[in-house]
């Protein structure tokens, strides 16, 4: 009984891991595009924003 | 679980990226099109008489980086603001930058939603519960990783600041970033003892370092402007991370409880 209370938590911890690191690269991934991308329509279209919030513009 | 962290993220980013906007609207926007003012040269610093200039000791005067401060009459050709050539020019009209300025304050929020609630994710999985309260602090935690520390050495830079290779700033900004995000973490959920120095080297690093600077100060803009500029950056950040943080851990504590 202990073994599988164990395994299900186990198994809850594990996709919450699992789910965090997936949000964390698609988050990541979402700033970088929006924030850092040096693309000029992105940068261009970004600007304002990225001055407002403190990102290294041009 | 993945939809959990989704609707967290997507609720909390919509709804502090639309109050972000608001406040930039309402605080931070006038400075940027000032800052562009001088930046073209529709307005130049010190240009009218020029006479206060050996007083106040600015070695590099403005006017020798831009043919257009040489003369006082130029401001006309860019009178509205507007005609800036790092992307308010190539968008057009006013209305379609500040539609623009609205979406990418909420992606940009979702964004930083989505890194908030992967944190909750991983301290649930050791066990800690996450509310609205906690989220509040998460939120100011968020606000001194992606603001306040990188600002320590890259302050929110008006536009015509001068500042180090680009490249070079954006590599020292997520560095910091993830210096310190890990630093706070180890602060607040270390159970070793040698988390703490841990945690202050790491927060500590990236200054000790330092960031990268421009050489010489020659921006083009007041520094009146420039420092109410970054002073309401950071203010206005501080405010919308909050917000994120309560949006992010109600909707979290929700869906955890309906699970």
């Amino acid at each position: 009984m202990t073994t599988q209370t164990k395994t299900i938590a186990g198994t809850k911890a594990q996709s919450l891991i699992l789910s965090a690191l997936f949000a964390a690269v698609l988050g990541g991934t979402m700033l970088f595009l929006a924030g850092h991308a040096q693309s000029a329509t992105l940068h261009d279209a970004a600007h304002d924003v990225r001055h407002a919030t403190g990102f290294p513009c041009h | 679980m993945f939809q959990r962290m989704l609707a967290s993220a997507l609720i909390a980013g919509i709804a502090a990226g639309l109050i972000a906007a608001l406040l930039h609207f309402a605080f931070v926007q006038k400075f940027i099109l000032l800052g562009e003012q001088y930046e073209t040269g529709a307005l130049i610093h010190f240009g009218g008489s020029g006479t206060k200039e050996g007083e106040h000791s600015h070695e590099a005067a403005p006017a020798t980086a831009d043919p257009a401060a040489e003369d006082p009459k130029a401001p006309e050709t860019a009178a509205d603001g507007h005609d800036h050539d790092h992307g308010a020019s190539a968008q057009g009209s006013a209305a379609t930058r500040n539609a623009l300025t609205v979406v990418f304050m909420v992606i940009l929020y979702v964004s930083y939603g989505f890194l908030l609630v992967a944190g909750f994710g991983i301290a649930e999985a050791f066990g800690r519960k996450i509310g609205p309260t906690e989220g509040i602090l998460w939120g100011i935690a968020g606000f001194a990783v992606f603001h306040l520390s990188p600002a320590l050495g890259l302050a929110p830079e008006l536009p015509g600041t001068i500042a180090a290779k680009l490249d070079l700033r954006q590599i020292w900004w997520w560095a910091t970033v993830v210096c310190t995000g890990t630093g706070l973490a180890l602060l607040a959920y270390g159970r070793h003892w040698i988390a703490l120095p841990l945690a202050a080297a790491l927060l500590a690093l990236p200054h000790v370092i330092g960031a990268p600077q421009g050489e010489g100060y020659f921006g083009l803009a007041p520094t009146e402007v420039g420092a109410i500029f970054a002073a309401r950056v950071l203010g206005t950040a501080m405010v919308v991370w909050a917000c994120l943080g309560w949006f992010a851990g109600a909707v979290w504590a929700r869906e955890g409880a309906r699970s």
